[in-house]
């Protein structure tokens, strides 16, 4: 029992310290991404693009200096709960940037709702319902969903590439749901197919494709892929193995930069795959070098282009830099000014004018892209098209849009 | 197999039919009656042929688990990280040299090393005591797991294998004849012929240096009694460490095949330890013709699962687990109960 | 068996040792002094994460089974609690009372429990861990893919719990003390079950099964009705679970978190019941302050350092490195003396845990 004594004392110690307060001056921000597990390097991209922001504000907005405590979670929900009230009710945040996956995002928003008093802007996560359904009063997020950064693809593979009926192989959880509907919504309005029982759903993390590759149908013109990571890898590889030769439509993370320039064999034959996101590495607009460039100096070991990770975290953390700055630090009254100027904040990003809706999600510009094989043999992303300004219900109203329903296995049913 | 036979005539007999039924099934063409009950011949076929070959991967992977616990009763949890291990070391070797074979080589070796190691530091410390060894090798795969990430992060591994081993060929089996008359042939994947053939090799490799040689004699008297076959003046600690190293190496030179086969990533340890353990169960622990006959079984019933009903997949393996644990706790083949 | 005699054990107050009381003070007050963020995220959860850790110590140190299921034990009621009650996210949710909710979700889980245990126990000692390993594994996948039931990758929000006498039992102060009362409870049915008859049972049964057969026990049944206690604990820490996190996806019940649950119970230690319980608060102040101390993204590299270190070198986890400590204190020199310290300070468990 004595040993219990001690580590009670321990304990007391550490209660009685409280959340620490900051200086009078200081505004305290946290930042919430996954620096441990497998989505590490994810993680920590999202933490190079707060840093970013914070350096060319140079650490201060509004007036006042900004602290920044950083949280970690392994992206279970669970995990990135925990590490959020633990920044916002231990280190006493006023400010939350995170967290970085879509489950993660719905816990965090539910989280919100308990902290009125504490203003959340997203990391880079990307589900629907963060803000489509039941939204927090004092979430926002300025960087675009799941289903946005399909904008464009629909229509390009009806009217540009011609096809006309698409099966769809995707990983079995909410972010390619989110996608494969982005996708099939204007697909199938303009006439495209694409049967329910052409529509194969494998468990994420699954490696062996090779079943499913046999299960897919002749009869299609493409095959649009909605895999990430690993999964895509594995997927494309054994694809080229069995001597597939059908067209591929990418989702956003299939044939990103990641996949492309996975070590390994190189795959040429996903040259002339269309995709759509919201950045494109290879854009020529001075907006986009700039931002590549600065970067690339901040962090000469991070990625050799930022992903699109350290983008979103980049625009949330400016966006809250920015409304500071308006406001001029003032964070009284449950933040309520600050959250105005949020709300009505029109600003340039690398990839073009961001502002948010009445839900406070993003209306920004998204990237047509389609792999190329680079002057040095490399695969890459050329940009064919920038949709300008996609907002979260596609263009039609807010109730239309939740006429179609919940993202799912058959939603659209397009058939 | 008279034995057999003569014993269980009526089961003999279901065995032969289903046997036959599944050769027609790969060779006929289906009439159109079969194809609206299964969906089509090529699907079937390929399923069938995923699920023997990735067989052959669970059991170069099992086999050197079931080894060393038939002979040391060691539950070594962290083999999937020697799977790992030997995966990433594999493509560094092979990613510098050029030289697949050499990746393969190596990866054997080194993770046989640190096999020996293991046994030789910290095992041969605590015999006789297989919680506290099975606890240890949860310790050891929690910090190789996290030491892999460290240094090979997230990103996805894919080994370059020569030409000749990647690609697909044409089987001499005909999915579907077309209108034309024009027969089509079934596509299948040269590399995963490869990997069965590995794994029969390195199954009869094993069953003859268990069954032939002097060394695999003593290894089979240890693992029916380890005290006598000490007793008769062999050195038991040293059998104990080569049968570590062949063990581990299986591991790693597995890592090499699936990653080449698949791809390697972090979490993979997870997968290929789980494999292991059901193989394990089903076929019975220490026995090496168990882990072919569940590993076949395993390797079979995930990919049914993964073309025909997706989302149970995973719940027609762990019934196969408990049906066997029920009927057979020891295991299909496992000799001790 | 008679069932009358299988609890007839002893419990006595002369036994409480003054250190027993300052602890019981200390814990019934600490909310007056701590600030919500400790009350609720350290206390709260210390104790949910020690109470189910409690479920394993009680299979682990008393039966000599390790099983690696109980988190999942623990989900199962966690998500029977979402999907009996109510949620938010418009997936089951039947709208049970809460009372009933919590009832038949422990009692399933308890059932889960005397399952697995009736499916490993008929093996060898060793298969326990990987069987329920498997078991473990299996049950992550199938949450992750069934939508129907488990709603899949997304799991549950918006699991309460009921507001009863005028308190929301989810404030930070209530909830500490139901956690407590909880972990208070089991701790003390622990204590007092080991001295029973059947806890004995239990402890003979894992030194020498053989013989205990001979005595005319059935083993078997024996080892399943422990599976069935621990896994009415483990039961009530996964509804304690669900209501701390209000919310249960598939990342609740992964296995690096069951392992988790045995790393605080095997650093803590396994001899006593207490053992769980301080695994847990180490657990969770290093989960919480680590990243303030160190470099997060190493975070798994110390918990699986600190967890080999115990098991090589002080099997009884951090209490028998204690009782080691103060022995030494108090009677250097004198080995024999030390040596009955320990038994006399541990009368629950006569052999150790590796001798199963």
């Amino acid at each position: 029992m004595g040993k219990l004594k001690h580590v009670l004392a321990a304990t007391l110690a550490l209660s009685l310290a409280g959340p620490a307060i900051a200086a009078a001056d200081d505004i305290k921000m946290g930042a919430l991404a996954t620096l441990e597990g497998a989505f590490t390097v994810l993680g920590e991209d999202g933490m190079r693009g707060v840093k970013l922001a914070l350096q060319e504000f140079d650490y201060t907005a509004g007036g006042k200096k900004i602290e920044l405590v950083t949280g970690s979670s392994d992206a279970s929900p669970d995990s990135a709960v925990r590490a959020v009230r633990k920044l916002v009710e231990q280190d006493g945040v006023q400010i939350v940037i995170g967290p970085l996956s879509g489950s993660e995002g719905l816990a965090v928003k539910d989280y919100a709702k308990t902290q009125p008093n504490v203003t959340f802007l997203n990391g880079s996560s990307a589900a629907q319902d963060t803000t489509l359904r039941s939204p927090a009063e004092n979430f926002f997020r300025f960087s675009t969903e799941g289903a946005q950064w399909m904008a464009g693809l629909g229509e390009y593979a009806y009217n540009e590439k011609g096809y006309r009926k698409v099966a769809v192989l995707a990983e079995d959880y909410s972010f390619p749901y989110t996608q494969v509907f982005g996708f099939l919504e204007p697909f199938c309005r303009l006439g495209g197919k694409s049967p329910i029982d052409a529509r194969f759903w494998v468990p994420i993390g699954n490696k062996d494709y090779s079943s499913v590759i046999a299960a897919l149908p002749d009869d299609v013109d493409a095959i649009f892929v909605a895999l990430g990571g690993a999964d895509a890898v594995n997927f494309l590889t054994q694809y080229e193995q069995s001597g597939g030769d059908l067209p591929l439509i990418g989702g956003s993370i299939t044939v990103d930069q990641s996949v492309l320039g996975s070590k390994g064999k190189a795959r040429s034959f996903v040259v002339g795959t269309p995709s759509a996101g919201p950045v494109s590495d290879t854009w020529d607009d001075p907006r986009w070098k700039e931002f590549v460039a600065a970067y690339k100096k901040a962090f000469p070991d991070g990625f050799p282009s930022p992903s699109l990770f350290a983008h979103a975290y980049y625009i949330n953390s400016k966006a809250a830099l920015l409304a500071l700055n308006e406001v001029n630090g003032d964070l009284s009254d449950g933040e309520k000014k600050f959250r105005e100027a949020l709300s009505n904040l029109s600003f340039e990003t690398p990839t073009g004018m961001v502002s948010v809706d009445e839900r406070r999600n993003a209306i920004a510009d998204i990237f047509l892209t389609e792999v190329i094989e680079g002057p040095d043999g490399n695969l890459m992303n050329k940009t064919i098209k920038v949709i300008p300004q996609v907002n979260q219900t596609l263009g039609v109203s807010y109730d239309k849009f939740l006429e179609y329903g919940q993202v799912g296995r058959e939603n659209p049913s397009c058939s | 197999m008279r034995n057999f036979i003569e014993r269980h005539t009526f089961w003999a007999i279901v065995l032969l039919l289903v046997v036959v039924l599944f050769l027609w099934m790969i060779f006929a063409v289906w009439p159109d009656w079969l194809v609206e009950a299964f969906g089509r011949k090529k699907t079937f076929v390929n399923t069938l042929l995923n699920g023997v070959t990735l067989g052959g991967l669970y059991f170069l992977v099992a086999s050197g688990f079931t080894l060393i616990f038939g002979l040391m009763r060691n539950v070594n949890l962290a083999h999937g990280s020697m799977y790992l291990l030997g995966a990433y070391i594999g493509y560094e070797v092979a990613d510098r040299t050029g030289n697949w074979f050499l990746g393969l080589a190596v990866a054997f070796l080194a993770v046989a090393i640190s096999g020996v190691l293991l046994q030789v530091l910290i095992f041969r410390r605590m015999a006789n005591d297989d919680l506290r060894q099975t606890l240890v090798t949860i310790g050891i795969s929690i910090i190789a797991a996290d030491a892999m990430l460290a240094i090979w992060t997230g990103t996805t591994y894919q080994f370059s294998p020569p030409d000749w081993l990647f690609g697909a060929a044409d089987l001499p089996i005909i999915s579907v004849i077309k209108s034309s008359g024009a027969a089509v042939y079934i596509k299948y994947p040269v590399f995963r012929l490869v990997v069965l053939a590995i794994a029969v090799a390195v199954g009869i490799g094993l069953w003859i240096f268990l069954n032939r040689t002097r060394i695999g004699m003593m290894i089979r008297a240890g693992v029916n009694d380890r005290e006598m076959l000490a007793a008769t003046g062999v050195n038991v600690q040293l059998v104990f460490v080569l049968v570590f190293a062949i063990g581990a190496g299986l591991a790693g030179f597995a890592g090499v095949i699936g990653g080449t086969a698949l791809s390697v990533a972090p979490g993979e340890d997870i997968r290929y330890l789980l494999a292991s353990l059901v193989v394990v169960i089903v076929g019975g622990l220490g026995s090496i013709t168990g882990a072919a006959v569940g590993a076949l079984i395993i390797g079979l019933a995930e990919q049914f699962g993964l073309a025909y009903f997706p989302t149970y997949g995973v719940v027609l393996t762990f019934l196969i687990m408990v049906v066997v644990l029920a009927v057979r706790p020891q295991g299909l083949m496992g000799g001790r109960g | 068996m008679d069932s009358r005699r299988l609890f007839s054990g002893s419990f006595s107050l002369k036994n409480i040792h003054p250190s027993v009381l300052i602890t019981a003070v200390f814990l019934v007050a600490y909310p007056s002094f701590a600030t919500d963020f400790f009350i609720f995220q350290i206390g709260a959860y210390s104790l949910i994460l020690g109470t189910i850790a409690l479920s394993l110590m009680m299979l682990a140190g008393y039966g000599g089974m390790v099983s690696l299921a109980q988190l999942t034990v623990a989900g199962l009621a966690a998500y029977l609690m979402a999907i009996l009650g109510d949620n938010s996210m418009g997936v089951m949710g039947l709208g049970w009372p809460w009372w009933l909710t919590v009832i038949v979700s422990v009692l399933g889980a308890a059932l889960f429990s005397t399952f697995i245990g009736a499916v490993s126990v008929r093996t060898e000692g060793i298969y326990t861990i990987m069987i329920t390993l498997a078991v473990a594994v299996a049950f992550f996948y199938f949450v992750r893919q069934n939508y129907v039931l488990f709603n899949g990758f997304t799991g549950f929000a918006g699991v309460e719990p009921p507001t009863l006498f005028g308190v929301y039992w989810r404030d930070p102060v209530p909830f500490y003390y139901l956690s407590l009362v909880v972990a208070v409870g089991f701790f003390a049915a622990v204590s007092y079950c080991a001295r029973s008859t059947f806890g004995l049972g239990l402890q003979a049964i894992r030194d020498n099964p053989r013989r205990m057969r001979a005595l005319g026990y059935n083993v078997t049944l024996h080892r399943i009705v422990a599976y069935f206690f621990s896994g009415i604990v483990a039961g009530v820490g996964g509804v304690l679970l669900v209501w701390f996190n209000g919310r249960v996806s598939p990342g609740t019940v992964g296995v690096d978190v069951a392992i988790d649950i045995l790393v605080i119970a095997v650093v803590g230690g396994m001899r006593h019941p207490i053992g769980p319980f301080l695994g847990a608060i180490a657990f969770v102040l290093l989960e919480n302050f680590a990243i303030d101390l160190i470099d997060r993204e190493r975070f798994n590299m110390v918990i699986g350092a600190a967890f080999l270190l115990v098991v090589l070198f002080s099997p009884d986890g951090l209490l028998g490195l204690w009782n080691r400590v103060r022995d030494r204190l108090r009677f250097r020199g004198n080995a024999q003396l030390s040596a009955e310290r320990v038994n006399k300070d541990d009368p629950a468990s006569s052999g150790s845990l590796e001798k199963s």
